[in-house]
């Protein structure tokens, strides 16, 4: 059934990297063929014997029928538990949980589309990519990073899009900037429709702003710390406005990560908002 | 032959041992999608409040050495919800649930008792004795036997007879066995433990707390030692009082360990986060485990470490007179 997780044991196929990244592409037959682009998966780190208790929720690249399903992930080695991952070989064997959150949603009809992604958040537009010119729309990319070397995948954006954009903090490549100060022209030139994003909370909150302005949707996908990636842990949370306008502390792995870039309260992240759901002074108070 | 993994919670009677720790499997749902929750010996809930609660900001977890700090701040729905979309879906399917409560003051206690007594689909309630209390300078109710049994008394008198009241107790006391017996001596059927102790951890990058609330509980098999310690001092206190053990249990032997030194059930709680499958394995584990010492119930291991050293198992004793031909 699609989009129900299972967890399975994968047998990493290769390794590489990919300009500052790591990318491991993982036999998953379960998880391969249950994937929509926007999914991610959670992956056991450090071994058996490991004193590292949280998975590690990982972005999905891509994901191929070859083997008998594989997916890619991508990540960047920032703490013992990805460092551990960054050092897999081939034949090696990874305890993967997955596909897990909601996946992007796809426009009904053909429909021009701006994707933005900055650092390795790139890497799940990709797949999203394929999936929309699929179905027949017209694809741009605005892809950024604070040097060129942060800028992931802009090789394959510009074979699969109509126009790729690229944007470095230091100007080592592309436009000087960041990727919402190219979007603007982007967004103007191609008569986009919808924006799709992931990338840091600061850069989405601008990529929506920016949308808001075009008065165009946009979808986010979120990245926040999770440390069980299925929704039980409560610890990946952020404000969102419900459709009944009522401010809700909504799980990113769960009810995410994908989120219309409006309904999310981008200042209010890291807060409880006064006027959310259950926020204190609202209900009972003090209870830890 | 198979192990006779049947247990007792008070006079409820559990397929097996294993249950969720509360907080660590919301209200179900999410984990069956992974499995049949009938194959739980039975699912403890988040704790219940009154009402709808945000919870505390984020970041809300820390990874630690072998362990997970967490300052989630009992975030749910609150009691109203609950018993119109969650604990439904949990009776209907049939799921052995064990409620878990939470509040501030003796009064929402009751209150939470009253509006889960007439409930279907409560199997026991869980009283969450770590909530600070609003009436006593924020103390939490669990650091002090009295406060924790007013609480369990005035739940009790409210739940009916046949819903056993387990009261959840905190291991950042001075002596966990007089606020154990103050509990029982309340009305407790039965006793949980332990509940995260608190901890801290400071991020070395941003030179400050890692945790939005500054400190949280302390979970995963950090713990593990403290709870088998916890376990074993109320068992050999109250011998006669059904105990959860609760704690950092990772594996089949953990659960083992919590088994020999008291606890007839057995809570799984971190583990969750990192294997969605992690009762039913430590279920399996702890069968196997108790197979292979030639046990044929798993009550008769509860407590079985307790007994005097060089005196042999009673189990093994009638095991070998069978055998003798």
């Amino acid at each position: 059934m699609a989009g129900t997780p299972v967890q399975v044991t994968g047998t990493v196929l290769t390794t590489r990297r990919v300009d500052a990244y790591h990318a491991l592409t993982v036999v998953a037959p379960g998880i391969a063929e249950r994937y929509r682009p926007g999914h991610f998966v959670s992956v056991a780190v450090g071994g058996a014997y490991t004193s590292m208790v949280t998975r590690r929720a990982l972005s999905i690249h891509d994901v191929k029928a070859d083997y008998g399903g594989t997916v890619e992930l991508v990540f960047t080695a920032s703490g013992p538990g990805t460092s551990w991952l960054a050092e897999r070989r081939a034949r090696d064997t990874l305890d993967l949980v997955g596909p897990l959150g909601r996946p992007f949603p796809l426009p009904r009809d053909p429909a021009h589309c701006v994707l933005v992604g900055s650092e390795y958040g790139s890497a799940v537009l990709f797949p999203l990519a394929d999936a929309l010119l699929a179905r027949g729309c017209r694809v741009d990319f605005v892809l950024g990073g604070a040097g060129a070397e942060r800028v992931f995948g802009a090789m394959r954006a510009r074979r699969i899009a109509e126009t790729t954009t690229l944007t470095t903090e230091d100007g080592s490549l592309g436009l000087r900037g960041k990727v919402t100060d190219a979007l603007p022209s982007v967004i103007a030139d191609t008569r986009a429709d919808a924006v799709y994003a992931c990338a840091p909370m600061e850069t989405l909150r601008a990529v929506t702003a920016v949308g808001m302005e075009f008065d165009i949707p946009v979808q986010v996908a979120v990245e926040e710390s999770m440390a069980c990636g299925i929704g039980v842990c409560m610890t990946c949370v952020l404000p969102v406005i419900g459709d009944d306008g009522v401010t809700r502390m909504v799980r990113a792995c769960a009810e995410g990560p994908v989120f219309r870039g409006e309904r999310v309260r981008f200042e209010d992240v890291g807060t409880i908002p006064f006027d959310a759901l259950g926020a204190p002074g609202g209900g009972a108070r003090h209870v830890s | 032959m198979s192990v006779d993994m049947r247990t007792f919670l008070a006079h409820v009677e559990l397929a097996n041992p294993i249950t969720t720790a509360a907080g660590c499997a919301a209200s179900g749902r999410e984990l069956a999608q992974f499995f049949d929750l009938h194959r739980l010996g039975a699912l403890t809930t988040r704790s219940i409040t009154m009402a709808p609660r945000a919870g505390r900001p984020t970041p809300r977890m820390a990874e630690t050495p072998s362990g997970l700090l967490n300052a989630v701040g009992l975030q749910g729905p609150g009691i109203d919800a609950f018993l119109e979309r969650e604990l439904p879906w949990l009776a209907q399917r049939g799921i052995k649930t064990i409620v878990s409560i939470g509040g501030g003051t003796v009064a929402e206690y009751s209150e939470l008792a009253r509006r889960l007594a007439d409930a279907p689909g409560v199997t026991a309630l869980e009283v969450n004795l770590s909530c600070p209390n609003m009436e006593d300078r924020g103390r939490v109710f669990a650091r002090e036997g009295s406060a924790a049994a007013e609480v369990i008394a005035s739940v009790r008198s409210i739940m009916r007879y046949d819903v056993p009241v387990v009261a959840k107790l905190a291991p950042d006391v001075a002596d966990i066995v007089s606020v154990a017996r103050a509990c029982v001596d309340a009305g407790a059927d039965a006793l949980s433990m332990i509940n995260n102790p608190l901890g801290m951890a400071i991020d070395t990058e941003a030179l400050r707390p890692s945790l939005a609330a500054v400190t949280g509980g302390l979970s995963g098999p950090a713990i593990l030692p403290l709870a088998v310690r916890c376990v074993w001092q109320v068992h050999a206190a109250l011998p006669g009082v059904p105990l959860i053990g609760i704690g950092g249990v990772m594996s089949g032997r953990d659960a083992f360990q919590l088994v020999l030194a008291g606890a007839c059930v057995v809570g799984v709680g971190t583990a969750l986060f990192h294997d969605p499958y992690a009762c039913l394995r430590i279920e399996r584990e702890l069968e196997d485990l108790l197979r292979a010492r030639g046990f044929q119930r798993l009550a008769d291991a509860v407590g079985l470490a307790h007994r005097p050293p060089g005196s042999a198992p009673r189990h093994l004793l009638v095991d070998s007179e069978e055998s003798t031909p």
